[in-house]
């Protein structure tokens, strides 16, 4: 059934770390990013603000991962349409290679080095920021897992239909920025006017943040169902609909 | 006659308004190669495409090694090897990395990988990047590729071109060897040579449909019965001589070299005799045969390169 996913992701990674910038870009300019922010507020304010404290503490750690995963999600979104432009798909369609195989392989590929990044942040996290960083490792791992699949699911759908590279980016960043500015990770969405809040419940980002910041706060799992089964429900929907919508040229 | 492994019956294929493909029918047999020949633009990728599983025909039935091709596509993908037209690879896989992933596709274990990269002349690229490989090299990758598995039936798309004459003639070669070991090849081409010398059969299409399907000589045969026999001789008598052969239907003199057109099997021979008889002094004597360059020419009334 899945004949091929290892040598096909494990092939994959190779290629992605012979791309120019391609460890760089993914694994090290995310966490430099984290500590020269973490660093400004850390000096910004002179004093430590209980708002600043709060933010490293917690605001940070969510919106760094948020930012990662959506990313990644972007990135999964070029590299297949980069396939489907050049010939890539069509070429693989043509052995017994399956669809899920291939969108398989490069989830594995983003999830590792999305992982890879993460661990990084929280070592870079621990060892530099003075107050260091506290939370649910292991909780939030898996909470991160779940929000950065339901992303993909939505990721799947445009990644099945963008026909060129050119459009991957932009499309990725219209769908997914908008939606970031509603999940209530800057501004919370109850502070947001009403018709835009329901827009906002609607968005399964939302959900996505509240899990993250919930469980990074040290919430129970329980307190959270709701927002699981939202991303549960809209996962299964995504990857229904892009399963559907799938081109291979 | 030996079993049909693909048959075809009133496939037709359109995309929007443009019909690609209408009413196409042909068998490809056990063993053979078989050449499915027109212009770019005919309808031969389309059909091929069908027949390998990967588009799905608006009408008709296709059936392959006993399987239809779109419905049992992963097991057919199994069985046969293909090589597309314009294909590509990532970027940056290396030449043996590619040859290792397609083995891991293949329920047959595979083992042949380093020896075809070698009659393919890619040996010492075998650590190169796709993207640094030339454009004759990226064709050879795919044919490797195309028979990685073993398959029963290899599908080649315009598999010669951007190849230079040399490479051209080793993949000929190549492509024969293939046919040896018992394979049923299917290509397509639209160089009428490349069709001429590999294939045993071919079918010739123009506008998505089929005009005609033949061997090769019985398609010149049928459709240009016609021969041109070039003579060079100072031998006074020679204008007159030739004019009284029996199959000869124009004689046209250019100084001490004739050219005479004439029809059916036969008529070389009478030319020969005529030659012999009259004891007629030649310098020089070229029988000209028409090829399926010929033969396309007269079916569509345009040659195949317009």
């Amino acid at each position: 059934m899945m004949r091929g996913l290892f040598q096909l992701t494990w092939l994959e990674i190779k290629i992605f770390l012979r791309e120019p910038l391609g460890a760089i870009g993914t694994l090290l300019v995310p966490v430099a990013v984290f500590l020269v922010i973490g660093r400004a507020m850390n000096r910004g304010s002179g004093v430590r603000t209980p708002g600043g404290l709060e933010f490293l503490q917690s605001g940070l750690p969510v919106m760094a991962s948020v930012f990662m995963a959506i990313s990644a999600v972007i990135s999964l979104i070029t590299i297949i349409s980069i396939y489907r432009e050049g010939g890539i798909l069509k070429r693989l369609r043509a052995t017994p290679l399956r669809p899920q195989t291939i969108l398989s392989a490069h989830v594995l590929v983003k999830l590792l080095f999305t992982a890879l990044s993460v661990t990084l942040m929280m070592l870079a996290g621990r060892r530099y920021y003075p107050i260091g960083l506290q939370g649910p490792a292991i909780g939030f791992a898996i909470a991160l897992l779940a929000s950065t699949l339901a992303i993909l699911s939505i990721g799947f759908v445009v990644a099945s239909v963008v026909p060129t590279a050119r459009f991957a980016q932009p499309v990725g960043a219209l769908l997914f920025y908008p939606m970031l500015a509603l999940s209530g990770l800057f501004v919370p969405v109850d502070a947001l006017p009403a018709g835009l809040q329901i827009v906002a419940k609607l968005l399964p980002m939302t959900y996505v943040v509240s899990l993250l910041q919930g469980i990074w706060v040290g919430h129970s799992w329980f307190a959270h169902l709701g927002d699981v089964a939202a991303l549960a429900i809209s996962g299964a929907v995504f990857v229904a609909l892009s399963a559907r919508v799938f081109r291979w040229e | 006659m030996p079993h049909p492994v693909i048959t075809v019956a009133g496939v037709r294929k359109t995309y929007k308004q443009t019909v690609a493909v209408d009413d196409v029918s042909f068998e490809v047999r056990d063993g053979e190669i078989f050449g499915l020949i027109g212009p770019n633009g005919a309808g031969k990728t389309t059909t091929m495409e069908c027949v390998e599983g990967i588009r799905k025909p608006d009408r008709g039935s296709i059936s392959v090694l006993g399987l239809d091709p779109f419905r049992d596509v992963y097991q057919l993908q199994d069985r046969i090897g293909v090589q597309l037209q314009q294909a590509h690879l990532q970027k940056r896989i290396k030449v043996w990395e590619a040859m290792h992933l397609w083995a891991s596709l293949y329920k047959k274990p595979v083992s042949h990988g380093e020896r075809l990269l070698e009659q393919l002349g890619l040996s010492e690229k075998r650590n190169s990047w796709f993207m640094t490989l030339s454009g004759g090299q990226q064709q050879r990758l795919f044919i490797a590729l195309a028979l990685i598995n073993d398959p029963e039936v290899v599908f080649l798309d315009e598999l010669t071109t951007g190849l230079d004459p040399q490479a051209r003639r080793a993949i000929w070669e190549l492509v024969r060897g293939i046919r040896a070991r018992g394979k049923t090849v299917f290509m397509t081409t639209h160089l009428m040579e490349e069709a001429e010398r590999l294939c045993d059969r071919v079918a010739i299409i123009e506008h998505g449909r089929i005009i005609d399907i033949d061997s090769p000589q019985r398609l010149v045969d049928r459709h240009c019965p016609d021969r041109t026999v070039v003579i060079g001789t100072e031998d006074p008598t020679a204008e007159e001589r030739f004019q009284s052969i029996p199959h000869a239907v124009d004689v046209r003199r250019d100084g001490p070299q004739f050219t005479i057109h004439g029809r059916g099997d036969g008529f070389i021979t009478e030319v020969i005799q005529c030659l012999a008889e009259h004891r007629v002094r030649v310098s020089s004597f070229r029988a000209e045969q028409p090829s399926l360059e010929d033969v396309f020419l007269k079916l569509t009334g345009h040659s195949i390169r317009d």
